[in-house]
Parts: structure tokens; C-alpha cells; sequence
């Protein structure tokens, strides 16, 4: 044999293993109600955060959020970017926009797409609200909202963002 | 030297699936319950905390900082973490405190293994181009060393039976056991193999929990006032990931950090060993020197319940609780790492 090959430098090895993953039980709580069209934080009984997409804990205090808060489905945008290059699996086209939106009564962000904007005025502090699918096709994800749209509020003050409550931003 | 002292443990019970129960979920309730034994609100009253898990357990990159969500971590809290069993944060926490950069620590491991194949996916830790490739699980490997062993006329299937017997009569007394029973030797025997020369019994089940300790130096645990135990020694050793460089039917690395620890400088009433499969108990125990005064896995060992990442922390809580109780002046924890025994710890407890 020859030892005038090639060296290698590099071999395939594809790894694929299976789970059966489970939210847990606070997120699980959650993602019911969502499945019903009705967005809930989770409550913290000691500093009273509301937490949503609530993962079973306040991460701040360390204990279980036990006490089920119903949101509005409306919020305010936090901070958001705008997307302009493609990227791999994700079918959706750019520019588009992504963005921390603080639900009216919640006080931590989650992160959604907002549309129907024009994407040059979109800003910290602006006024949106869900957009649902088609009531047939709600499933326990966050996705049966397919984004955000601005709404005709005045802007929420940055040092009031993640501060109103679920009645709304009354001004 | 500053001496270190273990003041406070727990373990959730070894459950085969905590079912809609979450990482964070799993280890709020350990976590509270070792803050109670010492009467601390939350981790802002200790110095330090590391915590071990394995992201690949629940299939998550990064899983291991969710866990962080159960500790309270405003304002900042000095926190580290192994990607390995907690018995190795407990090694880390004790470099911490000597080092003088901490008088306490929270250390906890916590384990969800129901979500995946766990024997296939420990086989992602062997090298990754040689065996990895092959999907060589750890129960295989196992039976490989057990092959060795009995081949060799250093044990008998009798040998191991009999560790799968006394370590089912033993969990009849743990609460937090997931496999109990009394069942003899011959009722293993009696059992169909399962990956020869393997029986289904032979291998510890596959578990989801969590465990949690605090240790901290002499004056902390006497100003909590609370009672204490003493890790006199700890000492941890590898061996080669080259399968076939290895005497898999002795324990090297097991023998040289025994050494180190200083198991041999005093009687071991009590042994809990990490040995996810029976005939790796015989060989542990040979490699520590254990001779017929030692209560070897009073708990069950993992054979009654294995978490993963959590189980040689919860060897190590095992025997703290029975020096506590009186039961025992001496104590030795051992906790292990990779396949066939590859990384090997052993910790000294001792009265205070």
C-alpha cells in the first residue's frame, strides 16, 4: 500500500437521539391556557413578579410561582430587531421583526414577532397586540399568536415598561 | 488546613419518571429542604454554590443554567457548576473554602434521565472516533467487564447476585429507594439474563431527582449550630478513555484516590459506593480495601435508585447522615464517572 495518501483530517459522524421532553408543570399550566386562546403569567409570592411564559420558579427568589395571573393580549415593545438576512429552516421572509414585548400585567418579557408595521417606526415603547390564528388551529405554543401588530395607544414611557397593569396602559 | 464540615443533606426519592415535572421544579423542593436543616432563607446565605448536571440527560443545550432559576440569584450570587456528578461540586466547593474565598456552600445535582435512552446516550461521552460512532451503550460495556471478570475466576454470578440481594434488603429501609424487596440471591439467580452475562438486576434503574448539601468550615457550622461531620479526605483519579489500555477488572484510579483520601489511616464502619452494576461493587470494594467490618450501600446503593449527576453527591450524604446519627464514626463516599469506572472519588467522613 501506498503512503502517499491523503492524511484525514476529518470523519462524519451524525449523532441523533431521541426525548421525550416535558415542559414541566408550572409551563404546562401555562401552555393549557394557551391552547384556550388565553394568555396567564405566573405570580411570585415573595417580590410579586409575573412571569411569562412562567417556567415553574421565580428565577429572582428561587421559589415555585404557584398563583396563575390572566394577561391582557395586548403589550409593549421592550427592545426589538429588525432581521434582515436570512436564516437556515426559518421560512419566514425579511426584513422582519423581532421583539421583547411585556404584556400588559406581566413584568418580564417574551420574545415574538411583530408585522403588519412599517418596520422604520417601530420603537421602544410602542403600543401592540396579538394577532391570533383561526381559533381551529390553536395548539399548546405560543405560535397561535402569529405576532404582534402596533395599536392606536400613546407610547409607555421606558421606566414604565414592565409596569402596567392588566387593565392596560390607561393614558 | 481549614477542616470542612458537611451540615446539612437531601435527596428526593429516585422516581422512574417525575413526569411533568421540570429540572427547576426537581430541585426547588432539595434545595428548601437543605435550607431548613440549617435555617438559612435561600443561596444569598451561603457563599457559594456549584451544581452538576449533564445537558445530554434532558437533551437540552444549556439546560444546566435553567437550573440556576431555583436558586434566587438577585442580587448575583457566586455560583459555579461541573458537568459531571455533584460529587465533583463538592470537591470544587472545598478548594473554594480552603482556598479562603468561602466559609459555605450550597452544592446540588439533580438528574431527568426519563426523557432519552439513557444508556445510549452515556454512550456520547466515550471518545468520539473510535466508540462514540458505534453507539457502544453502557450496559454493553458493563457486560463486557463483567465477561472479563467472571472469565478471569474473579467473581461468580453467584458473587453478584448476592450484591443485588443485600442491596434490595437494604433500600426496605430507605424511603427515597426506587427498587426494594427482600429478595435472596437465588431469586436473582432464578431471573433470565438480560445482556449476558448481565440480569436485569443487575443494573441500576433509570431515575429522575435531585440532592442537595451544604458544607461549610467548623466555625460556620458551629455558629448555625447544627450537628456536623467532617470530610477528612477527598481525592479523585481518571483513567485512560481507551477502553482496551484499562485493567477493567480492578480499579486503579479507585485505589490511588483512596490513597489519597486516606481510607486506610482509620476503620470504615460504613461504604457507600457508586456502582451502577453489581459486580462493580465487588471490584470497588477491593480497590478501597473494604474488609467484612465495613456496612457496605446501607442506602441500597444505586442499584435501588441511580440519579444521575446527583448520586455520588448523594453517596457522600449518605454516610454524613449516618455519622450524624451515630450510627457510624467513619465513613467512606465513593462516586464515579464514565464507563467501566474510568473516573473514580473518594471522600473520607468522618465524626466531628
Amino acid at each position: 500500500m501506498s503512503d502517499q495518501r491523503e492524511p484525514i483530517t476529518g470523519i462524519d459522524v451524525p449523532i441523533s437521539l431521541k426525548y421525550n421532553f416535558t415542559a414541566g408543570a408550572g409551563p404546562a399550566r401555562f401552555l393549557s391556557q394557551v391552547r384556550k386562546g388565553v394568555l396567564t403569567g405566573q405570580r411570585c409570592p415573595r417580590c410579586e413578579q409575573v412571569y411569562i411564559p412562567p417556567r415553574g420558579s421565580c428565577a429572582a427568589c428561587g421559589v415555585p410561582t404557584e398563583e396563575e395571573v390572566v394577561l391582557a393580549d395586548k403589550a409593549t415593545v421592550q427592545s426589538f430587531t429588525i432581521v434582515s438576512i436570512p436564516i437556515p429552516t426559518n421560512p419566514i421572509e425579511p426584513p422582519y421583526i423581532i421583539a421583547n414585548l411585556v404584556a400588559d400585567g406581566a413584568n418580564i418579557s417574551f420574545i415574538h414577532l411583530m408585522s403588519d408595521c412599517v418596520n422604520e417606526e417601530v420603537r421602544i415603547g410602542q403600543r401592540v397586540q396579538a394577532v391570533w390564528k383561526p381559533e381551529e388551529e390553536w395548539d399548546y405554543a405560543m405560535d397561535n399568536i402569529r405576532y404582534f401588530t402596533p395599536i392606536d395607544e400613546p407610547d409607555v414611557p421606558a421606566d414604565k415598561i414592565g409596569k402596567l397593569p392588566v387593565s392596560g396602559w390607561g393614558a | 488546613m481549614k477542616q470542612i464540615a458537611i451540615v446539612a443533606f437531601h435527596q428526593s426519592r429516585a422516581v422512574a419518571d417525575a413526569g411533568a415535572c421540570n429540572e427547576v421544579e426537581m430541585i426547588m423542593p432539595v434545595l428548601s429542604e437543605v435550607y431548613q436543616q440549617v435555617g438559612i432563607n435561600n443561596a444569598q446565605d451561603v457563599d457559594f454554590v456549584c451544581s452538576g448536571s449533564c445537558d445530554y440527560l434532558q437533551g437540552a443545550a444549556f439546560a444546566f443554567v435553567a437550573g440556576v432559576d431555583a436558586l434566587g440569584a438577585v442580587p448575583p450570587i457566586k455560583e459555579s457548576h461541573v458537568e459531571m456528578d455533584a460529587a465533583w461540586a463538592v470537591y470544587e466547593s472545598i478548594l473554594k473554602i480552603r482556598m479562603g474565598h468561602a466559609d459555605s456552600a450550597l452544592i446540588y445535582g439533580f438528574g431527568k434521565s426519563s426523557p432519552g435512552e439513557l444508556p445510549i446516550v452515556l454512550s456520547q461521552q466515550l471518545d468520539p472516533y473510535y466508540l462514540a460512532p458505534q453507539w457502544v451503550d453502557t450496559i454493553s460495556l458493563a457486560a463486557l467487564q463483567a465477561r472479563l471478570m467472571l472469565e478471569q475466576g474473579k467473581l461468580t454470578e453467584r458473587d453478584m447476585a448476592e450484591v443485588v440481594s443485600r442491596s434490595r434488603r437494604n433500600a426496605l429501609n430507605n424511603p427515597n429507594a426506587q427498587l426494594a424487596g427482600d429478595i435472596s440471591a437465588e431469586d436473582v439467580l432464578a431471573d433470565e439474563m438480560y445482556l449476558s452475562p448481565l440480569r436485569k438486576a443487575d443494573c441500576c434503574p433509570v431515575s429522575d431527582g435531585a440532592s442537595a448539601m451544604i458544607i461549610c468550615t467548623v466555625e460556620k457550622a458551629q455558629q448555625w449550630g447544627v450537628p456536623f461531620a467532617l470530610i477528612t479526605g477527598i481525592d479523585h483519579r481518571i483513567e485512560t478513555h481507551n477502553l482496551g489500555m484499562r485493567d477493567l477488572t480492578d480499579s486503579v484510579s479507585t485505589r490511588l484516590a483512596a490513597e489519597g483520601a486516606g481510607v486506610a489511616d482509620g476503620s470504615v464502619d460504613v461504604a457507600e459506593l457508586y456502582a451502577p452494576f453489581s459486580h462493580q461493587e465487588i471490584i470497588l470494594a477491593r480497590a478501597l480495601g473494604l474488609d467484612e467490618g465495613t456496612s457496605v450501600n446501607p442506602s441500597g446503593g444505586v442499584l435501588a435508585g441511580n440519579l444521575m449527576m446527583a448520586s455520588g453527591l448523594s453517596r457522600i450524604g449518605e454516610v454524613f447522615q449516618r455519622i450524624v446519627s451515630g450510627e457510624a464514626q467513619r465513613g467512606v463516599a465513593h462516586a464515579t464517572s464514565g464507563p467501566c469506572l474510568q473516573h473514580n472519588l473518594v471522600t473520607v467522613v468522618e465524626k466531628a
